[in-house]
């Protein structure tokens, strides 16, 4: 082997650092590129969370109340983009910079500088997409999917999330490479594939998923923009394209996408539910299988998405039964979990309420995935509040939750501190009963027929859309709370030990609380 | 075996946050542009100019850093996992366009010429392929396959073989074979680029063949057009080599930029092939 060079850590702790805001501007610090990822999609969530808070108050009550119906349409579509690509996506992006190398016994990510390349072209996507409400016309309309023809007939909005989203793609592929490339590189020595965290297996997937459908998705947005402006014909029947072809093109990723959002959340409950259980993970290996055929499965299910769209009987049934096919892996997952928990001696702290409250809610969303899933009946329910209530089930009970519940288990060990018990669980329990309140109802209306994405609806469904909108408020303030235990938890509190909870394992505890600025300066011996 | 083995940690730099502004004002001055907003140019320009500014600034860095020997080997395989990443993302993009052709072929055209859509709504279009579309009246004469074409697959399969003659040269320490094979490598590249916008200029002027022209014009100008911009860039990443390799850059057993290079080379080529067969032969 030839000689290798190491960076001698001792020399440059001293000097070379900048401080203040150079230090976030140039940093090369997985902690502090993790740190700038969670605080960002917070932000997202919040300014996601504001326009949600405009649809529900349109919503409350049948007429119009306070928008016009395009700037409603502004409203929905803009919450789906910055929920999905600012708020979720970059969340756990945060998660994989902080936790990965820790829990692999690296030092930091294998690509330091093009980490925070990855993280710093986020903000500008995220201005080009928020100023994109204040150009002639308004933002795009055309709903998250930016279906064609809708958005090829849009104003400047719509380029400008044409534009938000290639970056945001460019952030995610490079984010990706970074991560496979720790993972696959930068493991500590003894640290074989199938001793990794469930974390860390389930972003070595999502990663993977996510440098093949991205680039994807700018190959779709291109096409839009090449129908917008350069007079192509992808989209339109008039020179032998197809509005249908877009769909199928985005769902292409679309599908992925939503694995991409859910993967890393089951890693994170993989690492709760035994730590809480004081047990070990339930059948790991059919865990990191399961992983995997979720993942090989996502590719082959798009068109779940398109049941109304004309397809040929033949093509209906396939992509109904692969569909279907994914409950199973799902299934295996979901039974871990509860078989990880059986007899084990439970305490219930925040991350761990968090993790069963997403077991809980999460397969409740699961479920009606199943019945979307089913051609006839998702020929019914198809663009109505169903799938509303279908996809916030497991996006906000699936991903968010998972979320906060990593949130308040890795806290101690990110700030050193100690978060406030009581306030966590308040959070958790108000996060449910919102949560719940809002989405439930959902269901009964989608069954009864009320379309999704319209700002005005028929007196019948005048109750569960105030309640919908009372639990929506609920929940949105609720994430108040959150931000209050989170920078009382930075700023202060009990001090944290190394291991603050008992059943844990892994690397990352073996280091003392707060975590150093470099994690592993030589590799640890995994035995 | 790595036992006391050190990390490699990059010092901070500013190179990202260069990027990432240059990039807000690519993304604001396109927007602008193509919206016909007078000062959209100008503020994509600058971006532009921002963008080459950072690349030369951090290829600079890395390419330093390397000659000094900052690099170990657990940084080589870093670099080789992420460049076959990073050509597996760029096989998907182009997955995403030829899948476009695809569907409009197979699917789309043959759908609006035949059962109910044909017969009520476009009575007077006959299906088939080269063909632009039902709504489009002028016509248009396909690209063959076997004038410039076929010579361009010839030039670059010539130049997969000369950039690896090159490696050769390097694996060998053979300088001078080195710098001959990559020097052909871009002439060849270059000469490709030449037939292909002169290609273009006949297929727009006397083919009447142009981005408009439906399904076939969409799909061979945005297929085609890509693959020219992947050869510039990756024409422009050798003459990069090229200098480097002249300034005395690179070890036989140490160059993992040459290979990066050679293999997107090849990844352009392979996608070519694609092409050829794809779009412009059957
Ligand atoms: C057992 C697993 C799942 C199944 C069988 C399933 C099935 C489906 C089906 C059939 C649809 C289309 C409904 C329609 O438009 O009529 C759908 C929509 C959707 N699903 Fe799922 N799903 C599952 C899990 C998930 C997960 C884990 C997520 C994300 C974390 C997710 C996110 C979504 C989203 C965002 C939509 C709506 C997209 C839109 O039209 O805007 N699903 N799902
Ligand atoms: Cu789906």
């Amino acid at each position: 082997m030839e000689a290798v060079h190491g960076h001698d850590h001792a020399h440059d702790h001293g000097h070379d650092h900048p401080t203040g805001l150079m230090r976030w501007l140039t940093t090369t610090n997985h902690k502090d590129i993790g740190t700038m990822y969670l605080w960002f999609s917070f932000l997202m969530l919040l300014t996601g969370g504001t326009l949600a808070m405009g649809i529900r108050a349109e919503l409350f009550e049948p007429g119009m109340q306070f928008w016009r119906p395009e700037f409603f349409n502004q409203l929905t579509t803009m919450h789906g983009l910055i929920m999905v690509f600012g708020a979720i996506m970059p969340a756990f992006v945060g998660f994989a910079n902080w936790q990965i190398p820790m829990m692999i016994g690296a030092s930091d990510m294998a690509f330091a500088r093009m980490n925070n390349f990855s993280f710093w072209l986020l903000p500008p996507a995220a201005i080009l997409l928020v100023t994109s409400f204040f150009v002639p016309g308004g933002a795009t309309g055309a709903g998250w999917t930016l279906y064609a023809p809708l958005s090829v007939q849009q104003g400047m909005g719509m380029d400008l999330a044409i534009f938000a989203v290639h970056i945001m793609g460019a952030s995610s592929i490079m984010g990706s490479i970074n991560i496979i490339t720790t993972i696959l590189n930068m493991r500590a020595p003894g640290m074989t594939l199938m001793k990794m965290p469930m974390f860390v297996w389930t972003w070595l997937i999502t990663a993977y998923l996510l440098i093949a459908v991205m680039p994807v998705l700018a190959g779709a947005v291109t096409m839009l923009l090449t129908d917008r402006h350069f007079g192509t014909h992808f989209f339109n029947a008039a020179g032998g394209g197809d509005p249908v072809l877009y769909q199928h093109v985005f769902w292409f990723f679309g599908h992925p996408e939503v694995y991409i959002m859910i993967l890393p959340a089951f890693g994170i409950v993989s690492q709760i539910i035994p730590t809480f259980a004081r047990k070990p993970l339930f059948g790991y290996t059919s865990m990191v299988y399961a992983t995997a055929s979720i993942a090989i499965l996502s590719f082959i299910v798009w068109a779940h998405h398109m049941f109304v769209v004309g397809m040929p009987a033949a093509g209906q049934l396939f992509f109904m039964y692969a569909t279907m096919l994914i409950a199973v892996p799902t299934g295996v997952k979901v039974f871990n979990w509860v078989a990880t928990m059986w007899k084990g001696s439970m305490t219930f702290e925040t991350p761990m309420l968090f993790s069963v409250g997403f077991l809980f809610v999460f397969t409740m969303g699961g479920f009606t995935g199943l019945v979307c899933a089913i051609t006839p009946i998702d020929i019914q329910i198809q663009d109505t509040y169903y799938v509303v209530a279908h996809f916030h089930y497991v996006l906000v009970a699936g991903s968010l939750f998972a979320l906060f519940a990593g949130v308040y288990f890795w806290l101690p060990k990110w700030t050193g501190h100690m978060y406030d018990e009581k306030l966590g669980k308040l959070h958790f329990w108000l996060s449910i009963i919102f949560f719940n309140l809002t989405f439930f109802v959902m269901h009964f209306l989608g069954l009864a027929g009320m379309p999704r994405r319209i700002p005005d609806y028929a007196p019948q469904f005048a109750d569960f859309n105030m309640i919908a909108s009372l639990g929506a408020f609920g929940f949105g303030l609720t994430q108040l709370l959150f931000l209050y235990v989170v920078v009382k938890c930075i700023r202060g509190g009990e001090k944290a030990p190394a291991k603050p909870w008992d059943g844990a394992e892994g690397l990352e505890w073996t280091l003392p609380s707060p975590a150093p600025y470099h994690s592993f300066e030589t590799p640890p011996i995994v035995k | 075996m790595q036992a006391a083995q050190h990390y490699y940690i990059p010092s901070p730099s500013h190179w990202p946050i260069v990027g990432s502004v240059a990039l807000l004002f690519m993304g604001f001055g396109a927007a602008l542009w193509i919206n016909h907003i007078e000062a959209g140019p100008w503020v994509l320009v600058t971006g532009l100019v921002i963008l080459a500014w950072m690349m030369f600034g951090w290829f600079g860095t890395v390419s330093r850093e390397s000659e000094t020997g900052t690099y170990n080997t657990q940084v080589d395989i870093s670099f080789r996992w992420s460049m076959s990443w990073f050509i597996f993302s760029e096989v998907m993009f182009f997955a995403a366009f030829f899948g476009a052709l695809f569907y409009m072929r197979e699917l789309a055209v043959p759908g609006l010429g035949s059962g109910p859509t044909g017969e009520y709504l476009w009575p007077m279009f006959k299906s088939g392929w080269p063909v632009s579309g039902p709504g489009i009246e002028q016509t248009f004469t396909p690209m063959g396959a076997w004038g410039i074409p076929a010579i361009n697959t010839l030039i670059l399969l010539t130049s997969g073989a000369t950039v690896t003659w090159a490696h050769w040269g390097l694996k060998k320490n053979n300088r001078g074979q080195l710098n001959f094979g990559l020097f052909l490598t871009i002439v060849l590249g270059i000469s490709f680029l030449c037939l292909q916008v002169y290609e273009y200029v006949h297929a727009i002027h006397e083919y009447n063949l142009t981005l408009q022209m439906g399904a076939y014009g969409a799909s061979f100008f945005m297929l085609t057009g890509f693959h020219g911009f992947h050869v510039t860039m990756g024409t422009l990443m050798l003459i990069v080599i090229l200098f480097r390799c002249l300034a005395g850059h690179f070890k036989p057993e140490h160059h993992f930029a040459f290979e990066a290079v050679s293999w997107y080379w090849h990844f352009v080529d392979v996608v070519w092939l694609l092409l050829f067969i794809l779009v412009y032969w059957l």
